[in-house]
């Protein structure tokens, strides 16, 4: 058998009997419907974009904060003044109990 | 005078959903005409006009009027009856030894006189859309807008958002694969 032939006259036969274009009654009122449906569920992704478009301010808040701290924290600690408390801590308790 | 197209989007986008409906009303005619290109049964064809629509609903805002609407839609309308063929992909296996008698005498006539042309409408419609059925999704898809609807490949690469050259390697893999098909079906039948 022709194959070639075949599948012209195959294309052909398809191509001289397009699909019908008639919709059912009303139903662009059940696609409303529907959408009316998705509305109601669409809060939560609503709440979910929210969230998302909330990610940027925060990591933004949270890498100023870390650049505020970064630069007011003094870059060495006192030693003295560490030295200092940590003799007051330990000798706090003497001075209770010598009381 | 009805508003535009563009005017109700521009209601859509603002909140008022009612003004999507005359919008369904204007395009389900081709919409459905594309849905029953590839599903045969009126439920599932209703199903990816439904879906076609709500997604156009939920995706309105990434419209940019850059082409008009219909294009818009029907580039959603192709990839929605695309998902429905990788979805459905039917047990392609065996079909093909169940041709009813007409289907067999059509090929029959054809065998005997290739060029003539043979009475039998609904046999030949009923061994387009077998062939068609065999296919996997991405021929099916090609043959269905190349040659069926006469597109361009660049048409098709539009619609279906596969580049220019992929769109004509899927071309010739698709015409191989009917030729398979048909070469399976004629050597059942006929040797």
């Amino acid at each position: 058998m022709e194959l070639d032939k075949l599948h012209k006259k195959l294309v052909a036969v398809a191509q001289a009997n397009p699909p019908g274009n008639g919709v059912p009654y009303a139903f662009e009122k059940r696609i409303m419907a529907r959408l009316a449906a998705h509305a109601v569920v669409d809060v939560w992704t609503l709440y979910g974009r929210w969230l998302w478009r909330a990610v940027t301010p925060c990591f933004s808040v949270m890498a100023g904060l870390a650049i505020w701290v970064l630069v007011t924290m003094p870059s060495e600690p006192d030693p003295h003044s560490l030295e200092q408390a940590l003799e007051n801590t330990i000798l706090s308790s003497d001075d209770v109990s010598g009381e | 005078m009805e508003p535009s197209d563009a005017e109700l989007i521009a209601a859509v986008r603002k909140g008022d959903v009612a003004q999507f409906e005359p919008l369904i009303t204007r395009y389900q005619p081709r919409v459905f005409a594309t849905a029953r290109r590839y599903a045969r049964r009126e439920d599932e064809v209703q199903d990816i006009v439904q879906e076609v629509f709500i997604k156009a609903f939920q995706k309105l805002d990434s419209f940019r009027a850059e082409a008009p609407f219909e294009h818009w839609l029907m580039r959603l309308a192709v990839r929605t009856c695309y998902d429905f063929l990788r979805v459905h992909q039917r047990n392609r296996e065996t079909t093909l030894t169940e041709l009813s008698d007409p289907e067999v005498d059509w090929l029959e006539r054809f065998a005997a006189a290739p060029t003539q042309d043979h009475e039998g409408g609904d046999a030949a419609r009923a061994l387009v859309e077998r062939v068609l059925t065999q296919l996997s999704p991405e021929a099916r898809l090609i043959i269905t807008l190349l040659e069926i609807e006469d597109r361009s490949v660049k048409e098709i690469a539009e619609l279906t958002g596969w580049s220019v050259p992929l769109v004509k390697v899927r071309a010739f893999r698709a015409r191989a694969q009917m030729r398979k098909i048909l070469e399976t079906m004629t050597r059942e039948k006929f040797l």
